[in-house]
């Protein structure tokens, strides 16, 4: 069978190892480059089930601002980002909306929750974000 | 609470909310000051985490990867709990050495007020286009990553829809990911240096999985366009910094992104007559965050850019229970001085006010003149209004020749007691 | 088709000034401009002295301008509420051997009937400008000089024309006249058609296309001379005056000069180029001025600079309308023998701010001569108030501002200290700023340290508030400079 040489960083720590992974499909034969155990498991994750945080915003009527800040509660598989994207774009929550608030539940069967990252209030009212409650 | 109407004098005022502003007036508030009032100038708290929306905040603190807002968001919801106060919408005009603090706001209006301790904590602002004095045009389309950042994520507009990012710093890629997770196209980002000048995590997250280009030891040589920018010319480097001629690209844009340094924010600090570091562009600090002003010290990206935000709140927390130390030292100082009251035959007694604690140090030399002259012996006697702390006997007192009189350090402890010491000329 | 009396084409300085200055008349005035606002030419990018007069040729039509107009320049600023300072201007003598050119510039200064020149040691000018190079062996201090605001000046001179009747139309581009024989009787703009019996040219860089459309000295040429400009951080460096090196036959040369917003700048270069609209600035120009600035005051700091520029000089090839004196670069201010109902105007370049109000009195002495009956209006208002400048008030009246009006109260740019009621007021002001850069201009917002980084996003808020449209519309310059393409979830 084949056998690929794939370079990837690893981003476990803040060194960034240059990784060089030979690999047959998604099988991990050997890793090259790293300086702990944990560069492995990195090359290993990548390869098999690449996973990334999603932040992005979604539009609020009536809220502070226009927008609100969302992010993912877990990593999702990178090759789902951009159509979590895709389905954000068409949400419009209506204001006042609150931290932790679950804005999609178990995208996609991923188990991963978007949730609100803060709280925003109606244009006028208060919330702890503009100093009061 | 958000304030109308604020008080004439706090123990702590607390410049900017941000991390380090949020940090300080927490631990101000729970170091012992009785009022703590932040002063923002957005309508809202978090300073420039409410656009920071990405993740990789609170891994030190919480051990938790969080969005900005998120990050923010916890330590609002302490300073609110302990009754932090907040003038929002408000920004500060001027600071004074002696901690008078002028500020100005739409719903405020013109405020005064004093702080017996300040915390600065306006955090930083982004280098130019015009302080790295990039040749070209002024066209409209040019924006360093923080103002792009606040329009894509805060006010809900793209300034562009095909982006050049000059500078690898961590704003300038993740505004890469940003701009591209809405719909732009990131042509390329260009970095002077020979290395990626942000995180190698931000490289692989932001440029590396949406396939944006980094071109190390480049630079943009010049900005096309009149009225909008049209292109930049992208150029290669030698290791002074100078274009290498025939490395030219003109690549076609509607918008130049700069992420190109940070520079710590300190008008009020120089108005406040606080010393500088001109190598940081902050101020000079001593272990406590205290400034070279007394009573006025500073935390977060105003004393120099932090990578990690963790680190802008621990040194909030620093500065704040300094400040607080300070203000209630002060308190306390003023209520610790015993008035010197000018008794019988005594027409004025200089120093007016005795430290209680100058005692435990030395004798304390008193001076006072009399109201009329006595040519026989008197004593000049110090009691606490009962009891008799010392005296001195003297051959004739005069008003034109000063009398001292020496309050030894063994009567530390019956000063202690009392708030007042009546000096008097009693006849032998 | 509309009708004017007068109609005058470009809203730089000169036009403007020109505007105002006829508005005491019964006229019905037309002033058209290509650009969305006043003074977006050569007004815009300037050194913005109000020269003495000591430089342009003895004799020149530019000398007579230049010196009558400095005279005026202390009513002009207090009728229109120009900030102007008359500090003098300083010819910088470095070493021994450029203090013969001192006596030969003093000499052509007291030609030209410049009053107040006076030759100073080296030691005087050291007394006077602490950070001056030290090899300083003397100074011509012309006393009579000064500082303006060329944008308040042109903002204020259109503003009053407006005041007394004039009309301004921006984003109007001349492209023709109307002729009747060899008579003008209008003009063809991108707006449509216009009847006049006056055409005034005061196009500045394109005067001399304008000039040609008539017929008019087809041999004439304006050639675009770009100046390059830094300006510096006004917490770094305080320069107290105006200081010329000694001059060339070129240009002034590159001074370093406080401003009337107290910041300092240096510059001009002087490089002839091909394009009328290029203002971009260029490395070799900057390191010009940048050496040249050194010349003066050695101690300037690269990282005390917050912002540069270019500007471009409309240099003309006209000679002289003296004839005895040989001079190829003289202004062309005349009503022409071989068209009827044409002003024309060319070549102003320096001193073409101090000589403004001296040029439009010409222009009306010249419409008199040839039997123009110009009526005075009985109501002509002279004045045109100032409005508030928070960061100018006192902490007392700005106590009071903030109390009367809520929006004083909210600083927009920080570095400046602009209000929202400063921007506001600008918006809503008889030539109103619509457009980022207008209200820069008029309120120096944007152009400290941060560069409108912190009120670019709050600028385009308000702007769009008050002119009820859509962020995406507001520009920095007028159509074709939006700031913002399009709301962040609207993907196509």
């Amino acid at each position: 069978m084949s056998e690929i040489e794939t370079k990837i960083i690893c981003i476990t720590c803040p060194v960034g190892c240059s990784l060089v992974v030979t690999h047959e499909d998604q099988k991990v034969i050997k890793v090259e480059g790293n300086q702990c155990r944990k560069g492995i498991d990195y090359a290993q994750n990548e390869l098999r089930d690449p996973r990334r945080m999603v932040t992005t915003t979604v539009k609020v009527k009536r809220g502070l601002h226009p927008l609100v800040p969302v992010y993912t509660s877990a990593p999702i598989p990178k090759p789902l980002i951009f159509e979590l994207i895709k389905k954000l774009r068409g949400v419009e929550l209506e204001a006042p909306v609150k931290v932790g608030q679950a804005i999609l539940k178990d995208f996609l069967g991923t188990g991963v929750d978007v949730l609100a990252a803060r709280d925003l209030p109606q244009v006028g009212q208060k919330t702890s974000e503009t100093g009061s409650g | 609470m958000s304030l109308d109407r604020v008080k004439p004098i706090y123990d702590v005022v607390v410049i900017g909310s941000g991390p380090g502003g949020l940090g300080a007036a927490i631990a101000a508030k729970k170091n012992g000051a009785d009022d703590v009032l932040i002063i923002e100038r957005d309508n809202e708290l978090g300073g420039i985490l409410v656009q920071c929306i990405h993740n990789g905040f609170g891994v030190e603190i919480f051990k938790e990867d969080l969005p900005g807002p998120l990050y923010a968001h916890r330590f609002i919801q302490e300073a609110n709990s302990l009754g932090v106060e907040v003038l929002s919408d408000t920004m500060v005009l001027d600071i004074t050495p002696l901690r008078k603090i002028t500020a100005v706001g739409k719903r405020a209006g013109f405020v005064e007020l004093e702080a017996r301790a300040i915390v600065l904590a306006m955090g930083c602002r982004e280098r130019t286009r015009a302080q790295i004095r990039i040749p070209g045009t002024r066209p409209a389309g040019i924006y360093t990553a923080g103002t792009a950042q606040r329009f894509v994520n805060v006010e809900g507009y793209m300034p562009g829809n095909r982006f050049v990012i000059l500078g690898s710093g961590d704003i300038g890629m993740i505004m890469a990911r940003r701009l591209t997770l809405e719909g732009a196209k990131v042509e390329r980002v260009l970095e002077i240096m020979p290395f990626l000048t942000g995180l190698t995590r931000n490289y692989v997250q932001c440029l590396l999985d949406y396939n944006i280009p980094l071109q190390l030891r480049h630079t943009v040589s010049r900005i096309l366009g009149n009225y909008r920018v049209e292109a930049v010319e992208a150029v290669e480097v030698d290791e002074n910094w100078n274009p290498i001629p025939g490395t030219e690209e003109i690549i076609p844009c509607d918008t130049l992104l700069l992420s190109v340094g940070l520079i710590p924010e300190n008008e009020l600090s120089r108005k406040a007559g606080v010393i500088l570091d001109p190598i940081t562009g902050g101020p000079v600090v001593d272990e406590s965050m205290q400034t070279s002003v007394s009573g006025i010290f500073a935390a977060g990206n105003v004393v120099h850019v932090y990578d990690l935000v963790d680190w802008v709140t621990e040194a909030g927390f620093l500065a704040g229970k300094s400040a607080a130390k300070f203000a209630v030292e002060m308190k306390k100082g003023l209520s610790r001085k015993v008035k010197l009251v000018a008794g019988a035959n005594v027409r004025y007694i200089v120093p007016q006010y005795l430290d209680s604690e100058s005692l435990a140090e030395s004798d304390q030399r008193i001076q006072l003149r009399v109201v009329r002259p006595i040519e026989e012996k008197v004593w000049v006697e110090v009691t606490d209004g009962e009891h008799l702390i010392t005296r001195k006997l003297e051959r004739y007192v005069r008003p034109g020749e000063i009398v001292t009189i020496k309050i030894p350090k063994k009567a530390y402890d019956e000063v202690q007691k009392t708030d007042k010491l009546i000096v008097r000329v009693a006849k032998s | 088709m509309k009708k004017y009396d007068v109609i005058i084409i470009g809203a730089g300085i000169i036009g403007c000034m020109i505007a105002r200055f006829l508005s005491r008349y019964k006229l019905d005035t037309l002033l058209i401009e290509k650009e969305a606002d006043v003074c977006m030419g050569a007004t815009a990018a300037n050194t913005a002295i109000i020269h003495a007069g000591y430089d342009p040729v003895p004799g020149s039509l530019k000398a007579e301008m230049n010196v009558k107009g400095n005279k005026m320049w202390d009513t002009l600023a207090g009728e229109l509420n120009i900030p102007f300072e008359r500090r003098g201007d300083y010819v910088v003598a470095i070493g021994e051997e450029e203090l013969p050119k001192l006596e030969e510039l003093m000499k052509q200064g007291i030609q030209n009937g410049v009053p107040g020149l006076v030759l100073l040691s080296g030691d005087e000018v050291r007394r006077r400008e602490p950070n001056i190079n030290p090899k300083v062996s003397g100074a011509l201090w012309a006393s009579t000089g000064g500082i303006a605001d060329p944008f308040a000046a042109a903002v204020a001179a259109a503003e009053n024309a407006v005041m007394n009747g004039v009309t301004i139309m921006f984003e109007t581009v001349f492209q023709d006249f109307i002729m009747d024989g060899n008579k003008i009787v209008g003009i063809k703009t991108n707006r449509g058609d216009f009847a006049s019996r006056w055409v005034i040219n005061a196009a500045g860089l394109y005067s001399d296309e304008v000039m040609h459309k008539a017929g008019v000295r087809p041999e004439f040429r304006i050639t675009p001379r770009k100046g390059e400009y830094y300006v510096f951080d006004r917490a770094e460096i305080t320069i107290n005056n105006v200081l010329f090196p000694v001059p060339t036959p070129v240009t002034k040369g590159i001074l370093v000069t406080t401003t009337i917003h107290g910041n300092t700048i240096i510059g001009p270069n002087a490089k002839d180029i091909q394009d009328k609209e290029d203002r971009s600035v260029t490395r070799e120009g900057l390191e010009e001025v940048w050496n040249g600035a050194l010349k003066l005051v050695p101690k300037l700091e690269l990282k005390h600079v917050i912002a540069v520029f270019a500007g471009l000089r409309a240099g003309g090839n006209a000679p002289s309308p003296n004839p005895n004196i040989k001079y190829n670069h003289d202004y062309v201010i005349e009503i022409p023998s071989n068209v009827k109902g044409f002003v024309n105007l060319g070549g102003i370049e320096s001193p073409g701010l101090v000589s403004s109000p001296a040029i439009a009195t010409r222009v009306i002495e010249l419409l008199k001569d040839v039997g123009e009956k110009l009526e005075e209006k009985k109501d002509w208002d002279p004045i045109r108030p100032a409005r508030p400048r928070f960061r100018d008030l006192s902490k007392e009246e700005q106590r009071i501002l903030v109390q009367n009006d809520p929006r004083y109260g909210r600083i927009v740019c920080r570095c400046e200290s602009v209000t929202e009621g400063e921007i506001v007021a600008e918006i809503h002001a008889p030539v109103p700023a619509k457009t980022y850069d207008a209200i820069k201009r008029r309120t120096w917002l944007g152009t400290g340290r941060c560069q409108g980084g912190f009120d670019t996003p709050r600028v385009v808020e308000i702007l769009a508030r008050e002119l009820g449209v859509p962020p995406t519309q507001i520009t920095k310059k007028g159509p074709g400079s939006e700031f913002l393409k399009r709301r962040t979830k609207d993907v196509a």
